[in-house]
């Protein structure tokens, strides 16, 4: 698949929107656009998980759709994660297009067995007789006191097992046309909300319009500086360069919009421009999703970096509650910002 | 365990069975024993890897539910289930060729003892992780509902799983859905070497399912006509009243965990007593008894099986290897990038 080193794929990016505009929808309707289009589309694609029909959803995402289509495809389970999880892999492997909902990301840690040992292997371990279209949809992410418990951001989890795709959606653009895409794809899809997006609001794009996996954005252009990032960093990426530029420097941001796969092409070849990189990540730094970028980018673009990578991350301690306490654990725009002068600074020594 | 526990005490008047239909187990009974005494010598000439686990002795539990059910109905299994795989059909050549990782093996050598699949004969999988494909079998029950299908899918699985809370949450939701699943419990009284009366609060497994208000009963799952009979009413009540239930067969494995268990803790009284049952020997008085065969005529079969192992220790043994380069094949079903070295990363940064 060639990436297109054109930014925006012929759609808005989402620092150019007008949330007034009668066409923005919130993240939280997009989501729920992308869900009813794809029911309306295919009777295999059903909807699991807690609470998510009565209830409309813990965080009403799925709105509506119980009274639209029914007890059937719109099925409030047990609090049963490996249960339910696991009742979906075995539904996809015999062709239905299960959309299960995991009220958080936190909740799949009870389920990973079935995610990792079954929904990313039986294609591979049983010699490609089936295939696991299956798609798990989970808003994670802190910054709602939530505590240690319910705060988690596992990228780099998912995205280090084969035969599973992670997208991590910025704007309600991309999160309808990603999850589209994730309920069309034969494989199992990893989807990862943001809580701190579900209010965000933005264009989004009709029945057809679907961004494939792969395939990054440029967020905002520049010259000095590469950052990466996705999901809610996405949006505090941009942040930090609106204080640079009035320092000075031009940051161009970069959004992935998929951790597997990475579109590591689009970032390459931004930062053999820039000479410089950052990255940003809402995960723990060990093992976590901005090294792995950082590793890909040192390989691919070590000789042109004029300085070390940069990885900002959450603090390498459990989510506290403590509202200041939260605050200094995530990664903040100003974070950002001081990692993009350092990274400038190096090159000055 | 105690002795009254190995008697039939919940065991259902046998259904009539045809003459056809005992040969028919008889000969799978004994080729699955032939096919697991082979791949055991296969294993210690080094032809085969990893762990093996062995169903000898549990010949009749297998071959009664398998045979009990429609050729369609979806079957999953834990990591000792090349007995399954055989009962169900799949080829003798291709299963022993798995065994070897060949090309020519069931899942082309990517699966191995553990992970059989041959979807052709609805046997969806043999899975490495106690208890973990327990829910899997009941999305298969969920998608014959949801599609309105009359099939019903077995999960077969060993007392250890019924100690992971994963069963729970699988019954509960398939009697909660009304789910045609049967939950098969093939108690051998071991996870590898603790005794269930180490392991389990309650040794009566079948009274799991009672908190789901779901039927179950125990059966000797050493008697492969008491096994049909029992998968056969469960299968009916599954067909005609949607709903799930439980059948606990009691056996025992008459080897180690996997072969490499030296099998030296469990009593050597209980393993005689045991095998003292043997499925192949009381079965065979029970067709010679009601003249189902004659002796000569279960000579010959034996000899077949025999003759038809061989074959397919030849056939994998002459199968070529698996290539190195379809090293990253079916990781998904349609790659963006075939370097297995690099899977998460999109082409573009080489240039």
């Amino acid at each position: 698949m060639e990436h297109q080193p054109a930014r925006w794929s012929g759609h808005a990016g989402c620092r150019s929107v007008s949330t007034s505009t009668p066409t923005s929808v919130s993240y939280r309707e997009a989501l729920t656009q992308a869900m009813r289009e794809e029911l309306q589309r295919d009777a295999n694609v059903f909807l699991m998980g807690e609470d998510i029909g009565l209830f409309e959803g813990s965080f009403k995402v799925t709105r509506g759709l119980l009274t639209e289509f029914g007890p059937t495809r719109i099925v409030d389970t047990p609090i049963s994660e490996a249960g339910f999880v696991g009742l979906g892999i075995g539904a996809a492997m015999s062709g239905l297009r299960p959309v299960i909902e995991l009220m958080t990301v936190n909740f799949s840690i009870v389920a990973m067995d079935q995610i990792v040992n079954n929904a990313a292997k039986v294609r591979y371990m049983f010699g490609g007789q089936v295939s696991v279209p299956m798609v798990i949809r989970m808003p994670g992410g802190a910054g709602h006191q939530l505590g240690a418990q319910h705060s988690h951001s596992l990228e780099a989890w998912f995205t280090h097992i084969p035969g599973l795709k992670v997208v991590c959606p910025s704007t309600p653009y991309d999160a309808k046309a990603l999850l589209k895409t994730a309920i069309r794809d034969d494989d199992p899809v990893i989807f990862l909300e943001s809580e701190g997006l579900y209010a965000k609001k933005g264009p989004v794009g009709g029945a057809e319009d679907l961004i494939p996996f792969g395939q990054g954005i440029i967020r905002r252009e520049g010259t000095h500086c590469t950052i990466v990032a996705v999901s809610r960093m996405v949006w505090i990426a941009l942040a930090a360069a609106d204080i640079l530029a009035n320092e000075g420097i031009s940051c161009e941001v970069i959004d992935p919009r998929t951790t597997r796969p990475l579109d590591l092409g689009m970032i390459a070849t931004s930062v053999r421009r820039t000479n410089h990189c950052v990255v940003v990540d809402e995960g723990w730094p060990e093992c976590g999703l901005a090294a792995n970028v950082a590793a890909h980018v040192y390989e691919a673009c070590f000789d042109w970096l004029d300085a070390p990578i940069g990885r900002v991350n959450a603090a390498d301690v459990p989510m506290p509650y403590a509202h200041d306490l939260e605050q200094a654990a995530l990664p903040r725009a100003d974070d950002v910002a001081q990692a993009v002068r350092a990274t400038l600074a190096r090159r000055e020594r | 365990m105690t002795e009254s526990a190995t008697a039939h005490d919940q065991s259902p008047v046998p259904a009539s069975i045809d003459a056809s239909t005992m040969r028919q187990m008889y000969a799978k009974m004994h080729l699955i024993r032939t096919f697991e005494e082979r791949a055991a010598e296969q294993y210690m000439r080094g032809n085969i890897g990893g762990f093996l686990h062995l169903a000898i002795g549990e010949e009749a539990a297998v071959v009664g539910a398998v045979a009990a059910l429609r050729p369609t109905d979806p079957i999953t299994s834990t990591y000792r289930e090349h007995g399954q795989a055989l009962a169900r059909g799949s080829d003798p050549n291709a299963v022993m060729a798995e065994l070897f990782g060949r090309t020519t093996g069931l899942c082309n050598g990517r699966g191995g003892s553990m992970h059989l699949m041959d979807r052709e004969h609805a046997f969806y999988g043999g899975y490495g992780i106690v208890g973990g494909s327990i829910p899997l079998a009941v999305g298969l029950g969920f998608a014959i509902n949801y599609r309105h299908e009359d099939g019903v899918v077995m999960v077969m699985f060993g007392d250890g799983a019924t100690n992971q809370g994963v069963l729970s949450e699988s019954m509960n939701m398939a009697k909660l859905w009304h789910l045609p699943v049967i939950f098969f419990c093939l108690n051998n009284q071991y996870g590898m070497g603790t005794s269930i009366t180490r392991a389990a609060s309650d040794t009566e497994l079948f009274t799991r399912a009672q908190a789901f208000d779901m039927p179950s009963r125990r059966i000797d799952g050493m008697d492969v006509m008491a096994v049909y009979s029992a998968v056969n009413d469960a299968a009916e009540y599954a067909r005609t009243a949607h709903e799930p239930s439980m059948i606990e067969a009691l056996a025992y494995r008459y080897r180690g965990h996997s072969m490499s268990d030296p099998d030296n803790t469990r009593p050597e009284e209980e393993k005689a007593r045991w095998r003292a049952r043997d499925p192949l020997i009381t079965f065979e008085r029970v067709v010679l008894g009601d003249a189902i065969a004659t002796p000569e005529e279960l000579e010959q079969l034996r000899a077949a099986n025999v003759t038809r192992i061989d074959e397919a220790v030849s056939f994998a043994e002459g199968s070529p290897q698996v290539p190195i380069s379809a090293l990253a094949d079916n990781v998904y079903t349609h790659p963006w990038n075939t370097n297995p070295r690099g899977g998460a990363v999109m082409p573009g940064a080489d240039q």
